[in-house]
């Protein structure tokens, strides 16, 4: 429990620092090294594969993207737009309110079924590949494949925004 | 939590030994790689190359080395410093770990007790190789932004684009491949290919899947920026790309980490495709030279055919000219992914039809 704790304050660290830095290229890198504490996690909780993917998709792809657009932008400090105090309490009450119920939610509606823990540490097994495939594409292959036709169709919208209007005559 | 392992004091030594010299083995090899780069340069160039320092030039990459540590270390006014410093260590560091789940050689009887000479076998390990490639560019995007000039912020971002659009391309070549092992252990791949011939075909799996091995390659090529693909330091557009503030080690590092990411890719290559450690009549080799020798000539095999691989790397590097960036994103995008995509479907036609009428 010891290292869970160490990686749990590591991750909301890291993860307000992320807010609080000034400089968006460094505030990519810190959620970059909040989603490796997240990696942390899932290798504590022996679910191998997720933590490898989480790194890939997450850490090894989607950050670069974000590095690379922002790397584009060039913001400054000194380019940043002042936000007025109104705009800053309205921010603070939104978040905190959208965290209470967060929170609230959470807390009622049991989101850690009882036995779930010992269900973890009984069967070491329950993450690895062979497992987790066994559960995807057998128990649960309609909402898989409805989920990936989603993505697909996003990635297609986009490219389709990104294409040039045809020539009007 | 608790770990199967039992951990004794040996293990830890044995473990502890192979990672320093498996560590070490990717510096020399890199290091001398850098010689033969120029040497090989020379050749068919037709000039000798270096051959001052040592006999043939054997001294060269030491007196380089020398050098790069005594020059003077410039770190530019307006750059973030701390960055700076990140990206060259970042790139070392992701060119170094990538070979902890590569099996090295089959298990070895050394002093009575029996090794495994692979670092760790990860079930997921072809999924980790994929996770430190995709590491690896932070170090030339981090230290292209922070160096605050325009010709390393291109090479930044030339090098971002290019990792991303090849990872796919390199996923999905590899997905037809783990579609015939069902394994994802470099280990279990490995074992797989055992010998050379078996049930009528060869063992390695460059003979079931070329162009998958094809893609691979290509794909190779792009992930460790080596010519036909150096677009982010491509010189005569960029001045020097991600790196061209960069002076004494720290430039030493990025070169140096491109010189171990072609190592380690060719371990890959070598373990994926062509057998690792496997080679023909090993059985017959194991029989006779008992079970301390017969796993090192399997090493010297392994070791044999990550030179050939790292040879080659230099062989197109001075023969084939720099694609340009828009050919660059065509092949990956509208050649490589199609033809990935295609060897998937073929492959899974072919085991299927295979499972049914034979």
């Amino acid at each position: 429990m010891a290292v869970f704790y160490l990686v749990a304050f590591l991750s909301i660290f890291f993860s307000l620092l992320v807010i609080f830095s000034k400089n968006p290229v460094h505030s990519v890198i810190y959620l970059i090294i909040t989603f490796f504490t997240f990696t942390i996690h899932y290798v504590l909780l022996n679910a191998q594969f997720l933590a490898i993917v989480n790194f890939i998709v997450y850490m090894g792809a989607i950050m670069v993207l974000f590095l690379y657009v922002l790397m584009l932008l060039d913001l400054n400090v000194n380019s940043e737009p002042v936000k007025s105090s109104l705009m800053k309490i309205a921010g603070i009450v939104a978040g905190m309110c959208l965290l209470v119920t967060l929170a609230g939610a959470l807390k009622g509606s049991g989101f850690l079924p009882a036995g779930a823990h010992e269900e973890v540490v009984q069967r070491p097994n329950l993450g690895l590949v062979k497992n987790l495939g066994q559960v995807l594409f057998h128990d649960f292959l309609l909402p898989f494949e409805v989920s990936s036709l989603l993505l697909l169709s996003a990635m297609v919208g986009a490219v389709l925004l990104a294409k040039r209007e045809p020539r009007e005559i | 939590m608790k770990l199967a392992i039992v951990i004794d004091g040996y293990y830890f030594l044995e473990k502890f030994g192979l990672i320093t010299v498996i560590f070490a083995l990717s510096l020399v090899v890199a290091m001398y790689s850098t010689l033969a780069e120029r040497k090989i340069a020379g050749f068919l160039q037709d000039r000798v190359g270096p051959n001052r320092a040592g006999w043939g030039g054997m001294l060269q990459p030491l007196a380089d080395g020398v050098k790069m540590f005594l020059k003077e270390e410039i770190i530019p006014a307006e750059s973030s410093k701390f960055l700076f410093i990140v990206g060259p260590s970042l790139a070392i560091l992701t060119a170094c770990i990538g070979s902890a789940v590569i099996p090295w050689g089959d298990t070895i009887v050394l002093f009575g007790r029996t090794v495994d000479l692979q670092v760790t076998d990860i079930n997921v390990g072809v999924l980790y190789i994929f996770g430190v490639v995709s590491l690896g560019v932070y170090g030339i995007m981090i230290g292209g932004w922070a160096s605050n000039n325009k010709y390393s912020l291109m090479g930044a971002i030339r090098a971002a684009s290019q990792n991303i659009s090849y990872e796919i391309a390199m996923g999905l070549s590899i997905i037809a491949l783990l579609m015939m092992t069902g394994s994802l252990s470099l280990r279990d791949i490995t074992n797989q290919q055992h010998g050379f011939w078996h049930e009528g075909w060869f063992s390695w799996n460059f003979f079931s899947q070329p162009l998958g091995f094809l893609i691979f390659l290509v794909c190779a090529f792009a992930e460790t920026n080596r010519t036909p693909f150096d677009l982010p330091e491509c010189e005569t557009e960029l001045v020097g790309g991600y790196h061209t503030e960069y002076s004494s080690m720290k430039l030493g590092f990025y070169l140096f980490s491109e010189y171990i990411n072609m190592f380690v890719s060719s371990a890959v290559m070598s373990t994926l495709y062509f057998g690792g450690y496997n080679y023909p009549g090993m059985d017959w080799v194991m029989e006779h030279a008992g079970p301390t020798w017969g796993p090192l000539v399997g090493v010297a095999a392994l070791l044999g055919k990550i030179f050939f691989f790292i040879f080659f790397f230099m062989w197109v590097r001075w023969t084939v000219p720099r694609f340009r960036y828009d050919q660059l994103m065509n092949l990956g995008w509208k050649v490589l992914i199609p033809l990935a995509i295609a060897n998937i479907v073929a492959t899974g036609l072919w085991m299927t039809v295979k499972a049914t009428y034979f």
